[in-house]
C-alpha cells in the first residue's frame, strides 16, 4: 500500500489546562478530500493550526508525518515550504495591492532590486485561468467579492507548489453559483494529486466532495469514516452527540404585554447606496425570547446597534420601553433605560483581555460601588463578583485571573454576568453562543430561560438556526435590511426560516 | 492565576535588583560618595520633576495614549509661573493656584482633541511640543525672567524641618504596617484565600526599612527636600487614584480595550479628557519645582523633558500598548534614570555616554519584558 500523504497521530494540545484536542488522529493520501466536521468550538479549527505549524512543534503532544518524514515545524513558513498551505476563513490578503501583487506576496520574482513583472504577470493569468477567475493580474483586491478573493487565494495557494490544501469554512460567505465553482476546483486539484481538508459545516457540500469524513467533539476523535457510508443525519448525531430536544432546554415560561415596541428604525452607513436598516418595526413583550434570523449582512447587528446607541453611521429609530418613549444615542443612555447587550464579537467588543474575570464583570457598574472620594468599595464589589461566578458557573481559578485566559464559553459568561448586574430589563444576545462549546451553550440557554421566568425580556440574533427554533419564543426574519417574516416556534423548520431569508417575503 | 502574580512580583523584582545593582556599583565605583547623605539628598531632588511628569504620563500611557507636549508644557508653565512672580509680583498661593490651573486647561485642551476630535494623541502633543514651546518664547521675548522670588524658592530649594519630616516618615510607615495588617483581616474574615502573604509582609517590611534608611540619610545632610515631600504626595494620591477609584480602573480598562469599555457604557471619552486634563495638573507641579530650583523662567526649560517622563514610565513596567502600568514603577523608572545621571556625572563620564548608557538601559528594560512576556 502507498505511504499516507499525512499522518497526524494521536495530537493533543491543551490551553491553560483544558484540553482543545484530546488524542485525534487522521491519514489522507495524495489526491484525497478529506472533511472535517464538528461543532463551532470542537477542536477542528486547532487541529488544523496544529497541522499548518501556527502552533508549532513542542506546543502539542502527538507525531505528524507529510510524505513519511516527521514535521518539526517552528511556524507556518516551514509547512509552506513542505507544500501545506492553509486559506483561512478570514481573508488575509491586502486589499490594496493587486491580484498579481498579492499571490506573490513574499515570493517576488526577480531579483531584490529589480522585479520580473513580466513573468508574474504571465503566471498569475495562468493561475487565474486554473481558478476560473476572468479578471485582469492588476485588479485590486478591494475591488473583488469575498467570493472572488476566496479563488485568489486558492490561486496564491497554487502558486507554492501545494501538495495539502486546507480550506477553513470557505463557503460560508460565498454566494450558490461561486460554491458551485469553488467545489469545481477542489475536484479539479484533486485530478492533480492534490490532497485536501476541508472544513465546513454545509454537509450536502461535504458529501458530494469527500472520500473521508472525520469527525470531532469537544476535542474528541469521533469517528473517521467513508463518506459515501455517510448520511448528514449521521454526521449530525456524531456531531452533536445527542438529540435536538436535549440540546435546547426549552422551559415553559409565563408571557407578558409589551414591554419594547420598536418603530421606524433604520440605518444608513456614510457612502453606502442601500441601507444596513430599512424601516425596520417590531415589538416585544415581557418574558419573551424573541429570535431574530438572517444572513450575515441583512442588518441583524446593525438593528441591535441602532437599539443599544451604538450604531457607527446614521440612524434613526422611535424606542418604546414600558410606554415611555427613550432616544438613545449612546451605550450608557441604553444602559440607563434598561437595554444591556452581549455583542457579537466578543473579542473586540466584549471584554478587556488583560483585566481580571472580576473587574470585567463589574465595568458597567461601577458606579453603584463609590464611597466618598471616588473609592471603590471592594467588600460590595467583591460580593457581587462572588455571586455572578456562582450563579453563573464562570469557570476560573480565581477572579484575578485575566479574562484572556479563560475559554470563550467562560468569558461569554462572565460578559453575560457584566450585563445581568445592571439589571436589564432588555438583554439582548448577539451570537451568544458563536464559538463556544456545547456544555457552555447549554448552560447559556438554561439561564436565558431562567431570565425570562424573572420578567426579564430577550432578543437574541442568531446565525444558528437550531438555536434560533429551540431557544426562541417567537422568530423575526431579516433579509436586506427589512423585516421579511415572522414566526412562532412551534412547528417552525429551518427550511421555512432560510426560505424567508434568501427569498421573497412571507406573509406571517 | 499563579503566573501572573509571579510575573507582577517578577517585574517589581527585577525592577528593585537593577536599582541595588546600580546602588552597589556606583557607590563602589565612587568610594562611597554616591551614598553620602549630601549626594542622596541631591539625587532625590534632580528625580523629583521627572517623578512628577512621570506621575501624570503614567496615567497617559496606561490609557493607551502618548504626550509629547509635557517639556514644552512645563516651559510654558514655569514661564508663566516665573513671569506671575517677577514681573507682577503675585502672592506666592495665587501663583502655584493660577499655574495648576492653567496645567489643567492646557491638559484638557490636549485631551479634547485627542478624546472628543479623534486626532492621535501622537500628533496632537506633538503639535503642542511646539506651540507651547513658541508661546513660551513669544511670552517671554526669549530672554531668562529672574530673579524670582524667595517665597517661590520654597517650592523647590527648602527642607523640610527635621521635626516634621520624621513624624511624617513614622507616621507613612505605621499606615504601610497597618494597611497589610488589615487586610489580612479582611481577607480571613471574607475567607478569601491569600495568595501570598509572606510576599505581602515582606514587602511592607522592605519598605519601611528603605523608608527609614532614606530618612537617616536624608537627615544627616539638610533634611527631607521639599520637592520630595510634594512627590511622595503625589504618588500616595495617584496610586490611590490608579487602585481605589473608579476613575483609575476605567483608564485601566479604556487602555485594555476602549471598544468594550464603551460597550460597558463608560464614558471613554470623558475620561480620556480627565486623563489629559490630570496630566496637565502634573506638569504644572514639575514646573513650580523646576522654576523654583532655577530661580528662574527659561525660555528652553525644559526641553526634551518628555522623553525622560515616558523612559520613565516604560522602565517601570509600563506597556505603550496601554491597560498595563503603576505609578510606583514609573518612579521607580524615574530613579534608575537620574541615579544613572547622577553616578556617571560622578564618575566625569563624558556627556555623550551617559546618553548612550541611558539609551541602552531603555531598550534593555523593554527587551526584557517582552521576552519574559513572550516565553510565558
Amino acid at each position: 500500500m502507498k505511504q499516507p500523504l499525512l499522518d497526524m497521530r494521536d495530537i493533543v494540545k491543551s490551553f491553560s489546562g483544558v484540553r482543545a484536542l484530546n488524542g485525534v488522529s487522521i491519514t489522507l493520501r495524495d489526491g484525497e478530500v478529506l472533511s472535517l466536521c464538528g461543532e463551532n468550538g470542537s477542536g477542528k479549527s486547532t487541529l488544523m493550526k496544529v497541522l499548518s505549524g501556527v502552533w508549532p512543534y513542542g506546543t502539542y503532544e502527538g507525531e505528524i508525518y507529510f510524505q513519511g518524514k516527521q514535521v518539526k515545524a517552528n511556524g507556518i513558513r516551514d509547512t509552506e515550504a513542505l507544500g501545506i498551505v492553509i486559506i483561512h476563513q478570514e481573508l488575509a490578503l491586502v486589499k490594496e495591492l493587486s491580484v498579481m501583487e498579492n499571490i506573490f506576496l513574499g515570493n517576488e520574482l526577480g531579483s531584490f532590486a529589480s522585479l520580473d513583472d513580466e513573468r508574474m504577470h504571465r503566471r498569475t493569468q495562468e493561475l487565474l485561468a486554473q481558478v476560473k477567475l476572468n479578471i485582469s493580474p492588476d485588479t485590486l483586491i478591494r475591488e473583488l467579492g469575498v467570493g472572488q478573493q476566496q479563488l485568489v487565494e486558492i490561486a496564491k495557494a497554487l502558486n507554492k507548489d501545494v501538495k495539502l490544501l486546507i480550506l477553513d469554512e470557505p463557503t460560508s460567505s460565498l454566494t450558490n453559483n461561486e460554491i458551485e465553482i469553488l467545489l469545481r476546483i477542489v475536484e479539479g486539484l484533486k485530478q492533480q494529486g492534490i490532497a485536501c481538508v476541508y472544513i465546513s459545516h454545509k454537509l450536502d457540500e461535504v458529501l458530494a466532495l469527500s472520500d473521508w469524513v472525520a469527525v470531532i467533539r469537544d476535542g474528541d476523535h469521533i469517528a473517521t469514516k467513508a463518506a459515501v457510508d455517510l448520511t448528514q443525519n449521521d454526521i449530525i448525531s456524531m456531531m452533536v452527540g445527542r438529540q435536538l430536544d436535549e440540546l435546547f432546554p426549552r422551559e415553559p415560561h409565563d408571557i407578558g404585554d409589551v414591554i419594547l415596541q420598536v418603530n421606524h428604525a433604520s440605518a444608513i452607513q456614510a457612502g453606502a447606496s442601500r441601507p444596513q436598516v430599512d424601516d425596520v418595526s417590531f415589538s416585544l413583550h415581557k418574558g419573551e425570547i424573541l429570535g431574530i434570523a438572517g444572513l450575515i449582512g441583512s442588518g441583524r447587528t446593525e438593528l441591535m446597534q441602532c437599539l443599544f446607541g451604538c450604531y457607527d453611521g446614521q440612524y434613526q429609530v422611535s424606542i418604546e420601553l414600558e410606554g415611555r418613549s427613550h432616544s438613545i444615542r449612546s451605550q450608557r443612555a441604553a444602559l440607563k433605560a434598561g437595554i444591556a447587550m452581549v455583542p457579537e464579537d466578543r473579542k473586540r467588543h466584549g471584554i478587556v483581555p488583560i483585566m481580571g474575570v472580576g473587574r470585567n464583570i463589574t465595568l458597567s457598574i461601577l458606579d453603584n460601588y463609590s464611597t466618598g472620594l471616588g473609592a471603590i468599595d471592594e467588600a460590595k464589589e467583591s460580593h457581587d463578583i462572588n455571586d455572578s461566578i456562582a450563579r453563573l458557573k464562570v469557570k476560573t481559578a480565581t477572579s484575578d485571573l485575566a479574562i484572556k485566559n479563560l475559554s470563550g464559553g467562560n468569558q461569554q459568561k462572565a460578559i453575560i454576568a457584566r450585563c445581568l448586574l445592571t439589571k436589564p430589563k432588555i438583554l439582548i444576545l448577539d451570537e451568544p453562543t458563536r464559538g463556544i462549546d456545547v456544555g457552555a451553550k447549554y448552560e447559556i440557554y438554561k439561564l436565558m430561560f431562567a431570565l425570562v421566568k424573572e420578567g426579564v425580556s430577550i432578543i437574541m440574533v442568531s446565525s444558528e438556526l437550531p438555536e434560533v427554533i429551540g431557544i426562541s419564543d417567537r422568530v423575526l426574519v431579516m433579509h436586506e435590511g427589512r423585516l421579511k417574516g415572522e414566526f412562532g416556534y412551534e412547528g417552525l423548520t429551518q427550511e421555512k426560516i432560510m426560505n424567508c431569508a434568501i427569498k421573497e417575503a412571507v406573509l406571517a | 492565576m499563579f503566573k501572573i502574580i509571579k510575573t507582577s512580583q517578577l517585574q517589581l523584582l527585577a525592577m528593585l535588583t537593577a536599582m541595588f545593582l546600580i546602588v552597589v556599583f556606583f557607590s563602589f565605583a565612587t568610594d562611597g560618595a554616591f551614598i553620602s547623605p549630601r549626594n542622596v539628598s541631591n539625587l532625590f531632588r534632580q528625580t523629583a520633576i521627572v517623578g512628577v511628569l512621570a506621575i501624570g504620563m503614567v496615567f497617559v500611557i496606561i490609557s493607551a495614549e502618548i504626550d509629547l507636549s509635557v517639556g514644552s508644557m512645563m516651559g510654558l508653565l514655569g514661564g508663566i509661573a516665573a513671569i506671575l512672580d517677577v514681573w507682577f509680583h503675585f502672592p506666592i498661593m495665587l501663583t502655584i493656584l493660577i499655574t495648576i490651573g492653567a496645567g489643567l486647561v492646557l491638559g484638557l485642551f490636549n485631551g479634547w482633541w485627542v478624546a472628543y476630535q479623534k486626532v492621535p494623541s501622537f500628533i496632537v502633543t506633538l503639535a503642542g511640543m511646539l506651540a507651547f514651546r513658541g508661546i513660551l518664547v513669544g511670552l517671554t521675548d526669549g530672554v531668562t525672567v529672574a530673579p524670582t522670588s524667595s517665597s517661590m524658592g520654597v517650592i523647590g530649594q527648602s527642607y523640610v524641618p527635621s521635626g516634621w519630616g520624621i513624624s511624617i516618615v513614622l507616621l507613612l510607615c505605621l499606615g504601610l504596617i497597618a494597611k497589610v495588617f488589615r487586610r489580612h483581616q479582611a481577607q480571613k474574615k471574607h475567607e478569601v484565600v491569600n495568595q501570598s502573604p509572606k510576599f505581602e509582609y515582606l514587602k511592607a517590611f522592605i519598605s519601611v526599612v528603605v523608608l527609614l534608611v532614606l530618612l537617616a540619610l536624608l537627615e544627616g545632610y539638610r533634611g527631607i527636600p521639599t520637592p520630595i515631600l510634594i512627590m511622595g504626595v503625589l504618588i500616595l494620591i495617584a496610586t490611590y487614584v490608579a487602585k481605589r477609584t473608579a476613575f483609575g480602573r476605567r483608564v485601566y480598562a479604556i487602555g485594555g480595550n476602549i471598544e468594550a469599555t464603551r460597550m460597558s457604557g463608560v464614558n471613554v471619552e470623558l475620561n480620556k479628557m480627565f486623563v489629559f486634563g490630570f496630566n496637565g495638573m502634573m506638569v504644572a507641579v514639575a514646573a513650580l519645582i523646576l522654576t523654583s530650583r532655577l530661580g528662574a523662567g527659561s525660555p528652553a526649560a525644559g526641553n526634551m523633558a518628555e522623553l525622560d517622563a515616558i523612559a520613565a514610565c516604560v522602565i517601570g513596567g509600563t506597556s505603550l500598548a496601554g491597560g498595563v502600568g503603576t505609578v510606583f514603577g514609573a518612579i521607580m523608572g524615574a530613579l534608575i534614570m537620574s541615579s544613572l545621571d547622577n553616578g556617571m556625572s560622578m564618575l566625569d563620564v563624558p556627556t555623550f555616554w551617559q546618553l548612550i548608557v541611558k539609551g541602552a538601559i531603555l531598550l534593555l528594560a523593554v527587551w526584557l519584558d517582552v521576552k519574559t512576556k513572550k516565553s510565558q
